[in-house]
C-alpha cells in the first residue's frame, strides 16, 4: 500500500498537476506550461506537452485530470475541422474556446479540466480566454491555471504590463512557470512556450540550464559542464 | 397541358431519359407565375422588394407578409408559394438561433446560404416529399459586408448585385442591368425597385398590388428591417409620376 503511488493499493487518476499562463501582447500571444505530469508521487511524463493545438490558430493550455482535458481537445478539434468546411476559413479564437466552454459546462458533473484557450485570428488580434473547472468563459488579458499558478498570481498582478513586445512577452511567460515550479511539487521538468501571431506559431522548449533560477536554488556544482 | 414530362414527372426522385427533373422544373413554373420578386445589393446594404397581389379588398394592408428577418442582420423574401416560403423561412430562424447558440457567433451569410441549399435540395432526394415552390432572397450584412443570394427549388444558390423573380422576371432583370449597382445606395435602390415594379404592372392586364420592402444597410446599424411605410409611399409616388411623365412624352 502507499509507495509507488499507483501501483500498489488506491490506484491515483493521472493529474497534470501543472502551471499553464498565457499571456497576450499586442499582435499575438504567448502561451506557456511547465511538462510535469504525475500520479500521486510518481511523475508518470517529464516532459509532457501541455499546449495543443485546435485548428486554426487556437491553442489549449491542459490542466487538471489528463485524461478529460485530453478528451476534451479531442472533441474540440472534432467540432472545429466541421466548422471550417462550412466556414471556409480559420475559426474565430472566441469560437473554438465557447466549443471548449460548452463542454465543460454540459458535463460538469463529471469533468475537472481548468483550461485556458488562447491565440490570435484576424478579427480580435491576439486573445486569452479562461475556461475554469464548471465551465465559465471569460476574456482576460492574461490567465494562469494549474497546481501551480496559485504560487504566481501575485507575480503576474503586480508585473503584467500592457504594450509588451513579443520578445518582453515570452520572458515574462518564461518567468512566470519557472516561479511556480520552483515552489509546486506537482509542477516541473521543462518549459514549454508557444507563440502565436498574425505569421503563425513558433514553439519554444527551455531545459535545465535555460529556465531561470531563483532565492534558495542550489547553486551548480563546479564540476558541471 | 403538356405530355412532356410523362412518366417521369410523378417523382421529384426520377430522372427522365434526357437527365431533367421534372417536378423541379414545375417547382420553377410555380415560382415563375407568382408575383415578382426583386433584390438589389447596393453598396451600402441590400433591398428586397415583393410584388404582392392583392387578392382580395378585405385584406388587411401589410398583412400576408412576404419578407421575414431570419436573424439580426438577415432577412429572406419569398417568391412563389408562400407557405413554402414560410417553412423556409422558419429553418432559416432555427438555423440561425442554433448556429448562435452553439458558437457564440451570429451566422455569416454564406454559410446560411449553404444551409438552404442543402435543405431545399433535401426534397428532390426522397419519394414521399415534393420541392419547395419557392425561391429564397436571402439578404445578409456581415463581416464580410452586404450579400445577396437567391436559392432555387434544386438547391442552387448564386450570389448576386441584383436578382429578380416571378411574372416580371425578364422586364425586371432589364431594368436591373441598367442599373450601377456597385455606386447605388440603398435609400436609391428602394426608389428604383418601386419604379421598376410600377413599370412592369399592367395597369389593365394584372390585379392590383401592394409593395413590401425590407432592407439591411449601414443606415439600419446592419440589422434587418422593413423601410418604413413613408418611405415606400414616398417611393411609389415618384414612381408612379415618372411613369406617367414618361407616358405624356411618349
Amino acid at each position: 500500500r502507499g509507495g509507488w503511488g499507483g501501483m500498489a493499493g488506491q490506484a491515483q487518476a493521472v493529474s497534470t498537476g501543472t502551471t499553464i499562463v498565457a499571456v497576450a501582447f499586442d499582435g499575438g500571444v504567448v502561451l506557456g506550461a511547465d511538462s510535469r505530469v504525475s500520479t500521486g508521487t510518481y511523475v508518470s511524463n517529464r516532459a509532457s506537452d501541455k499546449i495543443t493545438p485546435l485548428g486554426g490558430q487556437a491553442f489549449l493550455c491542459r490542466s487538471g485530470s489528463a485524461a478529460d482535458t485530453e478528451a476534451i481537445s479531442d472533441y474540440v478539434r472534432h467540432f472545429v475541422r466541421q466548422h471550417e468546411g462550412e466556414l471556409q476559413e480559420d475559426p474565430d479564437v472566441a469560437t473554438v474556446a465557447r466549443m471548449a466552454m460548452s463542454i465543460n459546462y454540459q458535463n460538469k458533473d463529471r469533468l475537472m479540466g481548468a483550461m485556458i484557450v488562447a491565440g490570435w485570428d484576424a478579427h480580435e488580434g491576439g486573445q486569452v480566454w479562461s475556461l475554469p473547472i464548471g465551465g465559465t468563459l471569460v476574456r482576460t488579458p492574461w490567465a494562469i491555471d494549474g497546481s501551480g499558478s496559485t504560487y504566481i498570481w501575485g507575480f503576474l498582478d503586480s508585473e503584467y504590463r500592457e504594450g509588451m513586445t513579443e520578445a518582453e512577452t515570452v520572458e515574462f511567460v518564461k518567468t512566470a512557470v519557472a516561479l511556480a515550479m520552483a515552489r509546486d511539487g506537482s509542477s516541473g521538468g521543462v518549459i514549454r512556450t508557444v507563440t502565436v501571431t498574425a505569421e503563425g506559431s513558433k514553439r519554444g522548449l527551455f531545459t535545465g540550464k535555460s529556465i531561470p533560477q531563483f532565492q534558495d536554488e542550489l547553486p551548480e556544482p563546479a564540476w558541471v559542464r | 397541358m403538356s405530355g412532356v414530362g410523362s412518366g417521369y414527372d410523378l417523382a421529384a426522385t426520377t430522372f427522365s431519359p434526357d437527365g431533367r427533373l421534372f417536378q423541379l422544373e414545375y417547382a420553377g413554373k410555380a415560382v415563375d407565375s407568382a408575383g415578382t420578386v426583386v433584390g438589389l445589393r447596393c453598396k451600402d446594404g441590400v433591398v428586397l422588394g415583393v410584388e404582392k397581389v392583392i387578392r382580395s379588398k378585405l385584406l388587411v394592408k401589410g398583412s400576408n407578409r412576404h419578407v421575414h428577418s431570419v436573424d439580426t442582420g438577415m432577412g429572406i423574401a419569398v417568391a412563389g408559394v408562400l407557405p413554402d416560403g414560410r417553412y423556409m423561412v422558419n429553418r432559416a430562424i432555427s438555423e440561425a438561433a442554433n448556429y448562435k447558440s452553439f458558437y457564440g457567433q451570429p451566422m455569416l451569410g454564406h454559410v446560411m446560404c449553404d444551409r438552404l441549399s442543402q435543405f431545399m435540395h433535401l426534397f428532390s432526394l426522397y419519394g414521399g416529399v415534393r420541392p419547395m415552390g419557392t425561391t429564397v432572397f436571402l439578404a445578409a450584412y456581415d463581416r464580410n459586408g452586404p450579400q445577396l443570394y437567391q436559392i432555387e427549388p434544386s438547391g442552387i444558390s448564386q450570389r448576386y448585385f441584383g436578382c429578380a423573380s416571378g411574372k416580371g422576371r425578364q422586364q425586371a432583370r432589364t431594368e436591373i442591368e441598367k442599373l450601377d449597382l456597385k455606386e447605388l445606395t440603398c435609400a436609391q435602390a428602394v426608389k428604383e425597385i418601386a419604379r421598376i415594379m410600377y413599370t412592369i404592372h399592367d395597369e389593365t392586364k394584372d390585379k392590383p398590388f401592394e409593395l413590401e420592402m425590407s432592407w439591411v444597410s449601414d443606415d439600419t446599424g446592419r440589422k434587418h428591417v422593413r423601410v418604413p411605410e413613408e418611405v415606400v409611399s414616398a417611393a411609389v409616388e415618384e414612381a408612379k409620376r415618372a411613369i406617367e411623365e414618361a407616358d405624356m412624352s411618349d
